[in-house]
């Protein structure tokens, strides 16, 4: 592979163009006279000067390195990349959903209040819960909003209490919203089995625990099983449950969290509902809650009356607007064509698929890789590079390798619980053969780590750029173009 | 991996210079590696107090942030103000140029609850 393609700046050069603009055919202004004199510049904008075939291959060489999952399987645990159905896209740019201007009346958007309205009961049908606000604009969105209706029905209650239980296993966004919405966050252990430990709950559990924010299954990809205690325990202090819904992707349609007792819980729409992702959303983080919650919502929710739709903004106990104008609505739109488009038996059909495909590629990776828990995993699973590390094989050099042979890696490093962690989550969209080729990526590296280490070391050989400095690259964020240091 | 036989150590992978009745204070070699590129180091302000085995400090790798243990108590005379910038001396010389705080030892009895080398090396199976 040749090296890295230049900045657009650097193919840049003086006075050459992409267009060739027409003389003006009305009389021109000076400049000074439109603009007052601290606005206008004393020289021209250094910009990149380059022509159309230039700057089209220039893009387009970019957008081929680009990895996404349109090129190919992006196992990345926790993520749920799955393949977004083109069906979904072609419904969202419909010119009466896409052409919608937010301060339109609501008479003149009936459709799209419909579209919403019913997504929310879709939603709400899925989790078994009383009500849903389609607001948030993303996962860890979702999680303050839940968080800050726990604290407004513990404050109608009486006080607001202090802590939030969140296990070992969480995601980290879990610990990070807790500590944002004012709450202290308190670790619960996991078990060998990788579950909660009960006992460890039991003890942190009391009178100033505002809830428990559980991920189910967690993110070693285990179900807890022993979730009906867990609430038990809740409910002796009075504390609220808050279910993660990020791996919901393992339930849809066989198991419905209300009916385990879930108070709270926020579904991540570009991860289960096969919204983009992974460059930036937008996504969408609805957040649905049980009966008891209702009256917190975020405000308006889309009512029907009998005259049609409308914002219901008459909700004095809402914890008020938690985004701008309606919620990112093509999103929902995405998610609402897929929801129609499976129907309750695809659903159930996508959720069973998940996990099947999990533990087909953990059934061929499980004799090459450490796996630290026994248990069988439901959508996703964790390997360990304990044993790669003797060889002096760090997990980092195996995702590096994996990029030579043409995968997007796992996610590495996490859950922190786990040394040398390699999360593997395939999705249902995968069909054995991609499996295949990718356990024999898997078991390649493997077999390189024995007998080639310098290998992975020294990967990846394919890419335009290799290790990057990623210390540099979180600290320095200066990232302006300085003209004349590099031509 | 590097464990200097001068130092004492804690489980979470600190280690402690005793001079006279002050102590200096990094995270060992080990911890070094096993975090990776450290990007960020968060250090308490000179004079604030330090409680043995309680965090003094985070530092943020590329993979994670963990919090740093004090090995002592005492009260903290002095901090390495180069990793406000260089937090990657921690990486690159963990036991010299990376090193973090320098306590007032309040209590030499802690001393005990330390490990020294071999007791470390135990710990980390090198």
């Amino acid at each position: 592979m040749a090296g890295p393609e230049p900045l657009i700046f650097e193919i840049s050069g003086r006075g050459k163009s992409g267009v060739k603009l027409p003389e003006p055919d009305v009389p021109c202004q000076p400049l000074e006279e439109l603009l007052p004199p601290d606005a206008l510049r004393d020289e021209l904008p250094l910009l990149p000067e380059v022509t159309e075939p230039e700057a089209v291959r220039h893009f387009v060489r970019l957008s081929a390195l680009n990895y996404h999952v349109d090129k190919g399987l992006y196992p990345l645990g926790s993520c749920t990349m799955k393949y977004n159905p083109k069906v979904n896209e072609a419904l969202a740019r419909l010119p009466g959903f896409e052409s919608l201007h937010p301060f339109q009346p609501e008479r003149t958007v009936q459709g799209a209040l419909q579209l919403m309205a019913e997504l929310g009961a879709y939603l709400c049908e899925i989790a078994g819960l009383a009500g849903v606000s389609l607001q948030p604009a993303a996962g860890a969105h979702g999680e303050l909003t839940g968080l800050m209706m726990i604290r407004a029905y513990h404050e109608h209650r009486g006080r607001p209490r202090k802590y939030v239980l969140v296990p070992d296993s969480a995601h980290g966004t879990n610990p990070a919203s807790v500590t944002i919405s004012g709450y202290e966050a308190v670790q619960v252990r996991s078990n060998e089995h990788g579950r909660v430990d009960l006992d460890d709950l039991r003890r942190k559990a009391n009178e100033e625990t505002a809830a428990l924010m559980l991920t189910n299954p967690n993110t070693l990809g285990i179900f807890e099983v022993e979730v009906e205690e867990i609430r038990r325990i809740l409910d002796s202090v009075g504390a609220l449950f808050y279910m993660d819904g990020a791996n919901l992707n393992a339930l849809l349609g066989v198991v419905r969290p209300g009916d385990f007792g879930v108070d709270v819980l926020h579904f991540n729409l570009h991860k289960t509902f096969s919204t983009p992702h992974g460059g930036g959303g937008p996504g969408a983080g609805p957040v649905g809650v049980s009966e008891r919650l209702v009256p917190f919502l975020p405000k308006p929710i889309v009512r029907k009356a009998e005259d049609g739709y409308h914002f219901d903004w008459h909700r004095p106990q809402s914890v008020g607007r938690v985004l701008a104008f309606w919620g990112h609505f093509l999103v929902m739109v995405r998610a609402y064509t897929y929801i129609r488009m499976l129907g309750p038996e695809g659903l159930r059909q996508v959720a069973e698929t998940a996990v099947l495909n999990a533990n087909y590629l953990l059934s061929r990776l499980r004799g090459s890789f450490d796996v630290p828990y026994s248990e069988r995993p439901m959508h996703e699973f964790v390997l360990s590079g304990d044993r790669q590390k003797q060889k002096g094989v760090k997990t980092l050099d195996m995702a590096k390798r994996l990029l030579d042979l043409g995968f997007h890696a796992p996610t590495i490093y996490f859950p922190l619980i786990v040394h040398e962690a390699l999360m593997v989550e395939p999705t249902e969209t995968e069909s054995k053969r991609t499996l295949d080729e990718f356990a024999e990526a898997m078991l390649q590296v493997a077999r390189e780590a024995e007998e080639d280490p310098d290998r992975l070391r020294s990967a990846p050989q394919s890419t335009p750029v290799g290790r990057l400095d990623e210390a540099r690259a979180s600290r320095e964020l200066n990232v302006r173009y300085e003209w004349g240091r590099a031509g | 991996m590097n464990v200097p036989d001068d130092l004492l150590y804690t489980e979470e992978h600190e280690w402690v210079r005793v001079e006279d009745s002050e102590a200096v204070v990094g995270i060992t070699d080990y911890a070094q590696s096993e975090l990776g590129d450290i990007v960020y180091v968060e250090l308490p302000e000179v004079g604030a107090r330090t409680k043995q085995m309680e965090p003094f400090g985070t530092v943020e790798a590329v993979k994670a942030v963990s919090d740093l243990y004090a090995p002592l108590s005492g009260k903290v005379i002095e901090v390495n103000e180069a990793l406000a910038d260089h937090p990657e001396l921690v990486n690159k010389d963990p036991y010299g140029e990376g090193w973090m705080i320098r306590i007032e030892i309040e209590n030499p009895a802690e001393l005990g609850n330390l490990l020294d080398a071999d007791g470390y090396r135990n710990l980390i199976g090198k």
